[in-house]
């Protein structure tokens, strides 16, 4: 037979060796066409008594096999049935099976009234997720002593392991450990997987096949170690067995902690591992596929597909740039100000192996800003991430300066002085007047519109915003919000300068807050408000913990500081007049500021007290100043108005075209202030409650509360926003 | 309906649960079999008059306590073959429990004459030891939110305002009732002393008493739930998800403050007039009401309040005709705030101390209590008196009972 998806050649000692090398692709993934190639060549493998064994490699430099191609879950009819979806996931759990045990059953295996046919895996590179779980199926495993990862990341877009991976996993590293692995999703090097027993002997790369078939011709009658008789699974299993019960009771609890109920697939990867781990093989594949099933039949995994898979990756290689400008050389990088920001934007340019001219107005203020970069090489070297070696090479890349001249050979500007236009302006006008006229001039500002900082320039048309959230290291959003005369080139150069600093960016417009800070706001208002209310702290931060929010907004409102929120209250106030809108928490601030000095957490403290090397708590005194009321709220009333008033914000941003389109929105919102990640975004939640119902709602709730909550008139025609795209 | 009549009540003492403990030695199905042999002698039983059925509550019904420890305690013990015996497991309650399946056959009319109690040898067969899937099966544990005991007391007590020492004080009172009562004699005829296979006596009193304990003693203990909740695997942010109007969960707890971990058996004999007349028994009191009810499982241990108002209902009884009180001494919280929901004052319940002081042999204690609300309604000479236990999972169960 003659494949598609790989070469399957037998050699003279009788064995196969299938070398997968997807046409076309860069990296092998499960796709329809190695899945049906795969079953059909499993048949051949089992019928053709004159094939003795098998090694299942790749043709690929990149690696083995990435997982399966998730844009194939996509094409599953928006009908089927749970038994379609059963059938056409056990398709492959099926197949690898049967390469397993060369067709017999596990009762003739055990037995011995039959055996199987040897199959060696040579891992010449990575085996992600169905990469992995194919490797798990052979009964031996050679990996590369070169660039090599194992892991089951399916998990991380609301899957779990579908073909087997729980099962062997489980049989093979016992039960904790695969708990583990399957539920973090983190890919494990070679020496963990030889260490864990999930993969058996680490060679040269060039030398993997020849040991893997080695390893074939020596061991002609090979069973897995479930079809021998007597196995247990190492370290117990099983609900019975008093050394695992306190493992699966506390792995429960640590589960819950970490995902909040959010996350069905992390239940169902326990449930798989917990039932799997009482039944023989056969029957936990079955229950794997089940719960792998159950995740299909649910909106959460094509939400976070769409979003943290597909549309990530799109923006991130540059969607939204325009074809029009060609290459930019971005080798060095001139960052005007060594503030707070200003070092973070340094860091992060140079750690990705740009060249940084770091100015300020003084070289001790650069070298401050420089000094960021150093802490954070030294806390990764006392981490073991990062060596001496690599820390030196990269803040020698750290140029400080005071001198404007020497920005003259830059590649890119970007501008994070001081939030005054004065300011501004003047390093806009210095530094225009060294650097090369086709250099794009960027600003960090986060308060000024970017058309009116482009006014000082002398080429508007090359003058953008890259907005970076703090701490610029952590954070993984860039907003990029082209001014009313940016052209082509600001855009094209500001994604290129993102995609090498390996963040998210999406394009928004220029209005006041761009898009994120447009929702943060509002929502971190909202929570205030419930405090001057009188509704319990406690419950309003934790229902925002268990709706998916990293952090409370009580506590976020703390870090980004009462003060800043005042002031941005007072300048809008100041800047709009009689057009301001009232937040409702204008007095509420202005107490927290000036009446009680507790102006954020750097500053006196604010919502909570923050000991010192102590974990922060609510300040006792609160509840003397916003006495609580009789009547509490429902956990569900408070979180809904704490999810509805991110909506409502994003909703308007969508309606009024300062995001553009719903990826942005989702991804924006993900990835700019950690709206719950489970939902795919904002705007795939509203779409997967159905926009009518959204509606209905937050027109229930604008009534309760007011009309921050009412839905934009355009969303009351509508079916759906990525449906109807 | 006939009414059901408790002609005696039983208990071994209870020996601390561990190695060490003085009934570390003896099986469960001994501890069984003895107090079930004392019913026999106390009460003129004979193969003619024998009981219908022994049902025994045993929470850990696993190994030596396994395979319907009620049977094999009867086949080991003075009663004929022909009395049946059968296990049930309402976790803390399963005594108690026993105790309304053995009233409800008599009532009924299927038995005449019957046996309720339970075994519990903690020491030789401990918690935990029968798995199951309230605990470990994750389709479970998240379903419910489940977290251990002692941080379901720990969430009562942050969440209803129970200090430290408050439970602390609790406590103290606790082993001084209990320690009076002893001195007092109020246990003389309720206690068998075990009896080792020379017939010698290796254990003829409460073994974890502590008269002399103090407020100073009970502070010097460190909380017994704070690493669960806090640390690994951290239960506490699995309760606040149940529980978000919390900041955070108050660890109380500690051993001082908690019910002990002993080995134990009791007996209680029930049965019909007639059955009673048969013997030549005079009742001592009628099994009034009874009632179980399923409470919010995370917080799990406030069932009592609920089945209370649950019995009290279904009885047309009122709090004002509750003459003695007795709750399980589980951990110091779950009586504290039953105090606050029922509005008694510590003088009206629990008062010749309890588990906190003695010990909670978890598949017998129904039956201890039970007995011992009797033995103090008689002493004092009260009419009525209310039994109930907090129990995992979220239940409660409660008995009333009715001198005669």
């Amino acid at each position: 037979m003659t494949y598609k998806t790989f070469t399957f050649e037998i050699d003279a000692d009788g064995i196969a060796l299938m070398t997968i090398d997807l046409p076309g692709q860069s990296m092998n993934v499960w796709n329809e066409d190695l899945i049906e190639d795969y079953i059909k060549a499993v048949d051949e493998f089992c019928a053709n008594d004159d094939i003795k064994g098998m090694v299942i490699t790749s043709g690929k430099t990149s690696g083995f096999l990435a997982g399966a191609d998730l844009r194939m879950l996509g094409n599953m009819p928006a009908d089927a049935t749970a038994q379609q979806m059963f059938d056409a996931n056990f398709k492959l759990q099926a197949a690898v099976r049967k390469m397993e045990t060369a067709g017999h059953s596990a009762k003739n295996l055990t037995k011995g009234l039959a055996h199987a046919k040897p199959v060696a895996c040579a891992l010449n590179g990575l085996a992600l997720g169905g990469g992995m779980e194919l490797a798990l199926g052979c009964h031996y495993r050679v990996a590369t002593d070169g660039k090599f990862q194992m892991g089951q990341p399916e998990v991380q877009v609301g899957l779990i392991p579908g073909a087997g991976g729980t099962q062997r996993t489980m049989r093979l590293a016992g039960v904790q450990n695969a708990m583990q692995i399957c539920t973090q999703g983190k890919p494990m090097d070679a020496k963990t997987a030889l260490s864990q027993g999930l993969i058996h002997e680490i060679a040269p790369a060039a030398d993997v096949v020849a040991k893997a078939k080695e390893w074939v011709k020596a061991n002609p009658k090979s069973n897995a170690p479930w079809d021998k008789k007597g196995f247990k699974v190492p370290g117990g299993a099983g609900a019975m067995d008093p050394r695992v019960v306190p493992i699966f009771a506390g792995f429960s609890a640590m589960a819950q902690v970490a995902t909040r109920h959010n996350y069905p697939a992390v239940r169902r990867i326990l449930s798989s591992i917990y039932e799997g781990s009482i039944v023989p093989i056969d029957v936990g594949l079955r229950i794997e596929s089940k719960y792998f099933v159950q995740c299909l039949m649910e909106p959460q995994a094509k939400n976070m597909i769409r979003t943290l898979f597909v549309n990530k990756q799109a923006a991130e290689k540059g969607a939204d740039r325009p074809k029009s400008v060609g290459e930019i050389p971005m080798k060095k990088v001139g960052v005007l100000g060594a503030g707070m920001m200003g070092a973070g934007i340094a860091y992060v340019t140079a750690r990705s192996g740009m060249d940084v001219v770091l100015l300020d107005r003084d070289m001790d203020a650069a070298e401050k800003g420089k000094d960021y970069s150093r802490k954070l090489n030294d806390k990764g070297i006392s981490r073991g991430k990062l060596t001496k070696e690599k820390s030196e090479a990269m803040l020698a890349k750290i140029h400080t300066t005071a001198s404007y001249d020497d920005l003259k050979d830059v590649d890119l500007i970007i501008e994070a002085v001081f939030e005054d236009p004065g300011v501004k302006k003047d390093v806009i006008e210095k530094t225009e007047a060294v650097i090369r006229d086709d250099v794009v001039f960027a600003s960090n500002t986060s308060t000024i519109p970017i058309s009116n900082l482009a006014k000082n320039s002398k080429r508007p048309d090359q003058f953008i915003g890259i907005h970076f959230f703090s701490p610029v290291d952590k954070m993984p959003l860039v907003e990029i919000i082209p001014g009313d005369k940016s052209g082509d080139l600001p855009l094209a150069a500001a994604l290129d300068y993102v995609g090498k600093i390996k963040k998210t960016p999406i394009v928004v417009s220029d209005t006041r807050g761009f898009y994120c800070n447009s929702v943060v706001m509002p929502y971190l208002n909202e929570a205030s408000r419930m405090v001057a209310e009188g509704i319990n702290p406690a419950l309003i931060e934790n229902c925002a913990l268990d709706m998916g929010m990293p952090v409370g907004p009580l506590a976020l409102t703390d870090e980004t500081s009462q003060e800043l929120g005042l002031r941005i209250m007072r300048s809008a106030q100041e800047e709009l007049g009689d057009k301001y809108q009232p937040t409702g928490v204008e007095d509420l601030m202005e107490k927290f500021v000036e009446e009680l000095g507790r102006k954020g957490r750097k500053s006196g403290g604010g919502y909570y007290d923050y000991p010192e090397g102590g974990k922060k708590a609510l300040w006792p005194e609160l509840s003397k100043h916003f006495p609580l009321a009789a009547d509490q709220p429902t956990p569900e009333e408070v979180t809904d108005r704490l999810m509805f008033i991110q909506l409502a914000s994003v909703a308007k941003c969508f309606d009024n075209d300062i995001v553009h389109d719903p990826q942005s929105a989702d991804l924006g919102a993900i990835f700019g202030w950690g709206f719950a990640p489970w939902t795919g975004g904002p705007m795939s939640h509203i779409d997967t409650m159905g926009v009518d119902n959204y509606v209905a709602k937050a027109d229930a709730l604008a009534q309760k509360y007011g009309e921050r909550f009412a839905p934009p008139a355009s969303f009351r025609d509508k079916k759906g926003f990525y449906e109807a795209a | 309906m006939a009414d059901a009549y408790i002609y005696d009540a039983v208990r071994t003492p209870r020996g601390k649960g561990k190695p060490d403990g003085s009934l570390h030695e003896i099986t469960p199905v001994q501890l069984g079999a003895q107090v079930l042999n004392a019913i026999v002698e106390r009460n003129n039983i004979s193969d003619d008059n024998a009981p219908d059925d022994a049902i025994f509550g045993c929470v850990m019904p696993v190994g030596e306590q396994g395979s319907n420890i009620a049977r094999t305690a009867v086949l080991m013990s003075d009663l004929p073959q022909t009395t049946a015996g059968v296990h049930v497991n309402r976790f803390c309650a399963s005594a108690l429990e026993a105790t309304n399946m053995a009233a409800a056959k008599v009532m009924t009319g299927e038995a005449d004459l019957t046996i309720a109690g339970g075994v519990e040898s903690m020491s030789r067969v401990p918690m935990g030891a029968d798995g199951g899937a309230l605990m470990s099966d994750p389709h479970v544990t998240f379903h419910n939110y489940v977290v251990p005991q002692g941080i379901s007391a720990d969430i009562i007590a942050t969440k209803y305002g129970i200090s430290r020492e408050d439970a602390d004080l609790y406590a103290v009172e606790s082993h001084k009732r209990s320690a009076k009562s002893w001195e007092r004699g109020d246990f003389n005829n309720q206690i068998i002393p075990v009896k080792d296979v020379i017939g010698l006596n290796v254990l003829d009193k409460d073994e974890t008493i502590r008269p002399t304990t103090d407020m100073q003693a009970m502070g010097s203990l460190g909380p017994a739930f704070l690493g669960l909740g806090e640390m690994m695997p951290g239960f506490d942010k699995v309760a606040l998800q149940r529980y978000p109007e919390l900041e955070k969960i108050n660890h109380i707890h500690t051993a001082g403050n908690s019910s002990g971990i002993v080995d134990g058996a009791a007996a209680i004999l029930i049965g019909s007039k007639e059955a009673g007349e048969k013997l030549g028994l005079k009742p001592r009191a009628r099994i009034k009401a009874m009632a179980s009810c399923g409470s919010e499982p995370t917080i799990m241990l406030t069932g009592p309040e609920f089945v209370t108002e649950k019995v009290l209902a279904r009885s047309g009884m009122s709090k004002s005709d509750i003459d003695r009180w007795e709750l399980n001494e589980a951990f110091a919280s779950v009586v504290l705030r039953y105090m606050q929901a029922m509005d008694l004052d510590h003088s009206e319940i629990n008062v010749n101390g309890g588990a906190i002081a003695m010990g909670h042999p978890m598949g017998a204690t129904g039956a201890m209590i039970l007995g011992t609300a009797l033995g103090e309604m008689e002493r004092s000479n009260k009419e009525t008196g209310l039994v109930t236990l907090c129990i995992g999972g979220g239940m409660g169960t409660a008995t009333i009972i009715e001198r005669v």
